[in-house]
């Protein structure tokens, strides 16, 4: 039998004979209530520390030396944190040297994967398989830390932001899914233009960049988060401290926790907790702008991938 | 025969030309290192080309066949830490995934997916960050114990408890995403069979043992197959992050070893030897697995074309 409360949920037209809500039959109670407690569960474990970093950011001096350095509620949010972060120091360059890279990398990495996907889109081309399978077989194998860096360091790379935004411009698993769209595109499309006399180039920029527009900024929207995001080639390649993207700044800042405020010019010195979560609130914004537009696509472009990969 | 060939280049060379910048950039990062692992054979000095360096043939190999014990630590401890997340992390986001599907409210599971998802995107920096702010020993939990008396716990920097640490990272960075591709597997089920199940009496345990989780076997198959390839490599980022407050002998792995050998100490072919053994042995398992996937019928990462 279907008890009260879960015949309000059940959406109208399934009230057929054995009660199936998506094929089910209606959950008791007593599991319902477990599952929203699970659930629940989850869903503050990932949205507590963000809460909580946020607020200290924004909390003032007095109410975070009273709460003895955390709180999870601003009383009187300030933005002096902020203010002193963003004064010029160090956090000021890593920021936009973050930015900088992201955003080259990102618009150099769509332009030339779609490029690339382009010119193996076409099955019959001269030399159309073994290219594909050169770019395939790298899915496959990594060719190791050491050979990598050496390779940085005999290009003269060390030191410099190209080291972080070339390696990583062209992936094998972005050429794949970037491919897959160009050539769900009607070959009749394709021929008619041909026909009109448009070139290889008239035929990408006019025809097969505008339909596949999603997966492009899929593509550019996971690179910007990769490229924001980037730990590892920093601390490989990026040895002047000047030079530092916001990951590293906010290692050596918040996770080792070196002392900051140093470099901070100025009378009041907010509260180290303040500053910490406010560079850490900083390297997550980009995220969250994102976020609404990445998930609006990804599901989608995990899915095609794993199908066409 | 060579004619067609060459009528093909003269129609196709502005194709190739659009393609090649990308072509460039996989051959020289991802082709072009694979030669440089020859300096795992040689004594390689930063003074040196690696052309130059003199050819020791495997005496850079010798730190893993003697059984180096730093090595046998660093190779134990990526073991475990493997086991540890095909063993306890793999299944937790099929058993989301269920639970997630089995909510009625599509609005519900909308907005449980878009929280669960979000830490997928953070750096593993920002993540370590956020656990030692939230439970390190002057982190928000402990500075309020303190101030409660409430027992003081200090889960942060403690060697002890380093596998429990990383793992319980892992696992609120990607379980939630991981549920993706289930979910797209389980939507893909023809909601009669469920129907089937139940019109034969069947509760949602027997739906689930005989519909839900047949239906995500290949899937499951296919990202068991993935994880056997990187058994050998377990989260560098994460770890190297870490590694100080704990100590080497808790939280080295190979990669870290890689690392701390090849571009801390200098000591470049002995961790490219490492290294090339690590990456040999990652891409056999990657082989062997998909051919014992062939074997039981299923697709695996790629199928014989």
């Amino acid at each position: 039998m279907v008890t009260l409360a879960s015949r309000s949920r059940t959406p109208q037209g399934s009230a057929r004979k054995p009660k199936l809500i998506n094929g089910a039959p209606a959950p008791n109670p007593a599991v319902r209530v477990l599952k929203g407690i699970v659930l629940l569960i989850c869903c503050a474990a990932v949205a507590i520390p963000f809460v909580g970093v946020i607020s200290t950011s924004l909390a003032d001096q007095e109410q975070i030396t009273q709460a003895g350095g955390y709180v999870l509620w601003p009383e009187r949010p300030s933005l002096d944190a902020y203010e002193a972060i963003f004064r010029g120091g160090v956090v000021t360059r890593a920021t936009l040297v973050s930015i900088g890279v992201t955003l080259v990398g990102s618009l150099l990495s769509m332009a030339v994967v779609a490029l690339l996907a382009y010119s193996l889109s076409r099955p019959g081309s001269f030399a159309h398989r073994p290219l594909l399978m050169l770019v395939l077989v790298t899915m496959l194998f990594n060719a190791g830390m050491i050979p990598n860096y050496l390779l940085i360091k005999q290009l003269g790379l060390i030191d410099s932001w190209w080291a972080l935004i070339l390696p990583p411009a062209v992936s094998a698993f972005q050429v794949i899914i970037v491919r897959a769209f160009f050539m769900e595109v009607p070959r009749e499309i394709v021929d008619a233009a041909r026909i009109d006399g448009a070139g290889e180039l008239q035929i990408l920029t006019r025809i097969m960049l505008p339909l596949s527009k999603a997966v492009l900024a899929v593509v550019g929207l996971f690179q910007a988060v990769a490229y924001w995001s980037a730990f590892f080639n920093a601390l490989l390649y990026i040895n002047s401290t000047d030079k530092w993207p916001l990951q590293l700044v906010l290692r050596s800042y918040v996770v080792d926790n070196t002392a900051i405020g140093t470099d901070l010019p100025g009378e009041i010195v907010p509260p180290q907790q303040s500053l910490q979560m406010a560079i850490l609130v900083v390297s997550l914004v980009p995220i969250c702008l994102l976020y609404p537009f990445l998930q609006k696509h990804f599901a989608k472009g995990v899915v095609v991938g794993a199908v066409k990969g | 025969m060579r004619t067609t060939m060459m009528r093909r280049l003269r129609r196709d060379w502005f194709l190739l030309m659009l393609g090649l910048p990308g072509l460039l950039l996989v051959v020289l990062f991802h082709y072009v290192p694979l030669a440089g692992n020859v300096i795992a054979f040689k004594d390689y000095r930063p003074y040196l080309t690696i052309w130059e360096a003199p050819w020791v043939g495997f005496d850079n190999f010798r730190v893993i066949y003697d059984g180096d014990p730093a090595f046998l630590n660093a190779l134990t401890n990526t073991l475990i830490i493997s086991l540890i997340q095909i063993v306890v992390v793999f299944p937790i986001p099929i058993a989301l995934a269920v639970l997630l599907n089995s909510l009625l409210s599509e609005k519900i599971k909308r907005v449980v997916q878009s929280v669960l998802y979000l830490p997928h995107f953070m750096s593993w920096v920002i993540v370590v960050a956020l656990f030692q702010q939230m439970l390190g020993n002057a982190g928000l939990y402990n500075t309020w114990a303190r101030a409660h008396e409430f027992p003081i716990l200090h889960l942060i920097g403690n060697a002890d408890l380093f596998l429990p640490l990383i793992t319980s990272q892992a696992i609120w960075k990607d379980v939630g995403w991981g549920t993706i591709i289930f979910l797209a597997a389980i939507s893909r089920v023809d909601t009669e069979l469920f129907e089937a199940v139940a019109v034969d009496g069947g509760g949602r345990l027997r739906q689930l043992w005989h519909v839900t989780l047949p239906a995500i076997r290949s899937v499951v198959v296919l990202l068991l197959i993935l994880r056997l390839g990187d058994v050998l490599t377990v989260g560098f980022e994460q770890i190297i992050l870490q590694q100080a407050a704990v100590g080497q002998d808790a939280s080295e792995v190979l990669d870290t070893y890689v690392y701390n050998r090849g571009i801390i100490d200098g000591n470049f072919g002995l961790a490219a030897a490492v290294g090339l053994v690590k990456g040999a042995i990652g891409l056999a398992l990657v082989l062997i697995a998909n051919k014992i996937a062939h074997l039981f019928g299923e697709r695996g990462i790629y199928s014989r074309w």
